[in-house]
């Protein structure tokens, strides 16, 4: 019982010395508050708010008004209760996109760096074969032929493109801190590839790979965004589908619907602008020189 | 070593050269994406080509029959032969620059001609655009690392954090929406297209004054889009390089600022950078398909889009292919850079590796 207690304790002062971190940049702060604050609206609002099943055609584009917080949409339906409901999915895809891109490349980096000549060579060159396709390009084209059906389908899609040109960031990384003399001393005392890259690398590129994690996070909703826009994915109502529809009646060149078209492109910048500013508290954190001030 | 090398018989040296090697794996990964791009049309499950002759017979009112050997003929292929045998057919058209003909957008033309009629927009809209980020966030992230928690760099990095984190699509929107719609300071639909009707290319103001007023917004985009990433990463780089101890050591040497700047710090810091934009120029030309489509601009991306929305599968493949051969030029030209910024990687791809 006691060590339970023990144990709450230890976590929880673990998480005041983190946030205590966090703090230290106000503008990381502010990322970090404005992404639990969207997380928690995306997951827990659609608990709470019913979600807008019906179209309305008496309603059809309103303003932003007192009886219509947020205006209308095409269908009469609330923007608003469309914003709560059209966050979890974009922001699912891009966590879980951005996890498994970083994870394939940081594997692949490391190995590619640490084993070095002819492995390095072969894992470069396979490397090097999927950078070389315009991925762009052949994400839309295979997005095509390929059926996107749900979160992990798009995810997997997703950090099948994404993980290349972070791999060989990692590796040249790897390759730079491979010459720093700690490292080189930690060869000659033998103390084993998994002991050198683990407990002597790895922690200096922490702040790099949580920083990456953050940006393929940030690209995945970037690449989700243009397929969306493209109607290459088949999903329900996210912020994507919701601005995209928008875009295409029109909304653009009228005043009353500009509100359908601004609310959910207003959720996707405000994601990827509480992703970016938390990433400068992370820095701060994983970096000590630059938390020394030196 | 030294003694080593000149014994060495010259073809081995050749081999061994790293400007060679890298020429020779970028044809490796030409031949590569070229059987992939023939899978995609030939081997993925949905089967373009079943596809591609409904289409035929559903739009032009013929047999099946009829549609194959029309299909068949647009991908210049004898769809009944072995896969083998089309696979090596279809190299030996590649190699005579023969994609087949497109069968939607422009019928009966040949898809290489169609291709290359709209790269050189596209190219020169995301080429300009990526030089002027690219140069432009360099030097800003540098400035930010050495300014570092001033009041400028807390501008210029949140500044460009948030600018960066906006999707190219939704600048698109925001731009025209603002430009054309709320302020109507801009003719956006004089501005549409890659060159208003009747200005014809060539060596005249009137053609390069047109050429950038309708570049001008996609252009920004692409900049606007591009700029926030490469100077967040100039900085972050090039403020972990300014920790490192030969910076401290060229400082107690008393070198001069500028050298340090520029042979020490500059050139360490933008190794990171290098390999990026050669990546970022196929990453740029994906997101002009959105950019394209918003702005009407008459490059490959827009291409793209309509080969989509009307399913003319030898254009795309075309498309893919055209491109892929681009960025596989840009990316070897991106390495060769990289081996003369940094000669430790020239090196360590030799005979004395560690």
């Amino acid at each position: 019982m006691e060590t339970i207690s023990h144990k709450l304790g230890a976590i929880w002062r673990e998480t005041l010395k983190t946030l205590k971190l966090i703090a230290r940049n106000k503008i990381g702060l502010l990322g970090f508050v404005m992404l639990i604050g969207l997380i928690l609206m995306s997951y827990l609002g659609p608990l709470v708010i019913a979600p807008e099943v019906r179209a309305d055609v008496s309603q059809i584009y309103k303003p932003p008004s007192w009886e219509h917080p947020l205006g209308t949409d095409f269908q009469g339906r609330e923007n608003w209760v469309m914003l709560v409901h059209g966050g979890a999915e974009v922001i699912t895809v891009a966590f879980l996109a951005g996890l498994l891109t970083t994870m394939i490349a940081v594997v692949v980096g490391a190995f590619s760096a640490f084993l070095g000549g002819k492995a390095d060579e072969v894992i470069m060159t396979f490397t090097d074969l999927w950078l070389a396709l315009p991925r762009g390009i052949l994400l839309i084209v295979t997005a095509y032929f390929v059926s996107l059906e749900d979160v992990w389908a798009l995810a997997l899609f997703l950090s099948f493109f994404g993980w290349p040109s972070l791999a060989r960031q990692v590796r040249s990384q790897f390759l730079s801190l491979k010459k720093r003399e700690y490292v080189e001393a930690a060869q000659l005392l033998n103390l084993g590839t998994p002991h050198i890259v683990f407990r002597e690398m790895m922690p200096n590129m922490m702040s790099y790979i949580l920083i990456a994690l953050i940006e393929s996070m940030t690209g995945a909703i970037y690449s989700q965004t243009y397929l969306v826009f493209l109607g290459l994915v088949p999903f329900g109502n996210n912020w994507g589908v919701l601005f995209s529809l928008a875009y295409a009646k029109n909304a653009i060149y009228n005043p009353n619907a500009m509100a359908s078209l601004l609310v959910p492109m207003g959720g996707i910048v405000a994601l990827q602008l509480s992703l970016i500013m938390f990433s400068r508290s992370l820095e701060e954190i994983f970096n000590p020189r630059l938390r020394t001030g030196v | 070593m030294s003694e080593n090398s000149k014994t060495k018989p010259w073809s081995e040296r050749i081999l061994k050269n790293y400007a060679v090697q890298t020429i020779f794996k970028k044809i490796f990964i030409i031949w590569v994406v070229v059987t992939l791009s023939f899978l995609i049309v030939r081997g993925l499950p949905g089967n373009p080509v079943e596809i591609m002759v409904l289409n035929l017979m559903d739009s032009q009112g013929i047999s099946e029959d009829e549609a194959r050997t029309r299909a068949a003929s647009l991908l210049r292929l004898d769809l009944d032969a072995p896969l083998y045998v089309q696979y090596f057919d279809f190299l030996g058209n590649l190699v005579q620059g023969d994609l087949g003909e497109s069968y939607v957008l422009a019928r009966g033309k040949p898809v290489t001609e169609i291709v290359f009629q709209r790269l050189p927009w596209t190219l020169f809209s995301v080429g300009t655009s990526l030089l002027i980020s690219f140069t432009v966030g360099m030097f800003l992230g540098m400035l930010a690392a050495y300014r570092r928690g001033s009041m400028l760099d807390q501008v210029l990095t949140n500044l460009s954090a948030m600018i960066g984190a906006v999707p190219n699509t939704l600048w698109a929107i925001i731009l025209v929406l603002l430009l054309g719609v709320v302020w109507k300071i801009m003719p956006l639909n004089l501005m549409r297209g890659s060159l208003s009707p009747g200005i014809k290319p060539g060596f005249t103001l009137e053609f390069f004054v047109d050429l950038f007023k309708h570049w001008a917004v996609p252009g920004t985009v692409y900049v606007l889009t591009t700029l926030g990433g490469w100077m967040l990463a100039m900085r972050s780089s090039t403020v972990s390089v300014l920790g490192d101890d030969y910076v401290t050591v060229a400082r107690a040497r008393g070198l001069p600022d500028f050298r340090i700047i520029t042979a020490y710090v500059g050139r360490n810091a933008s190794l990171p950078l290098v390999t990026a934009l050669a990546i970022s120029i196929g990453f740029l030309l994906g997101g002009s398909t959105v950019i394209e489509f918003i702005f009407v601009y008459q490059g490959v991306g827009l291409l793209m889009s309509q080969a989509i929305t009307k399913r003319d599968y030898p254009v795309m493949q075309g498309i893919l292919l055209v491109t892929t051969i681009t960025v596989i030029i840009s990316t070897a030209i991106a390495d060769l850079l990289y081996g003369w910024l940094d000669p430790r990687i020239r090196t360590s791809g030799g005979e004395n590796a560690e």
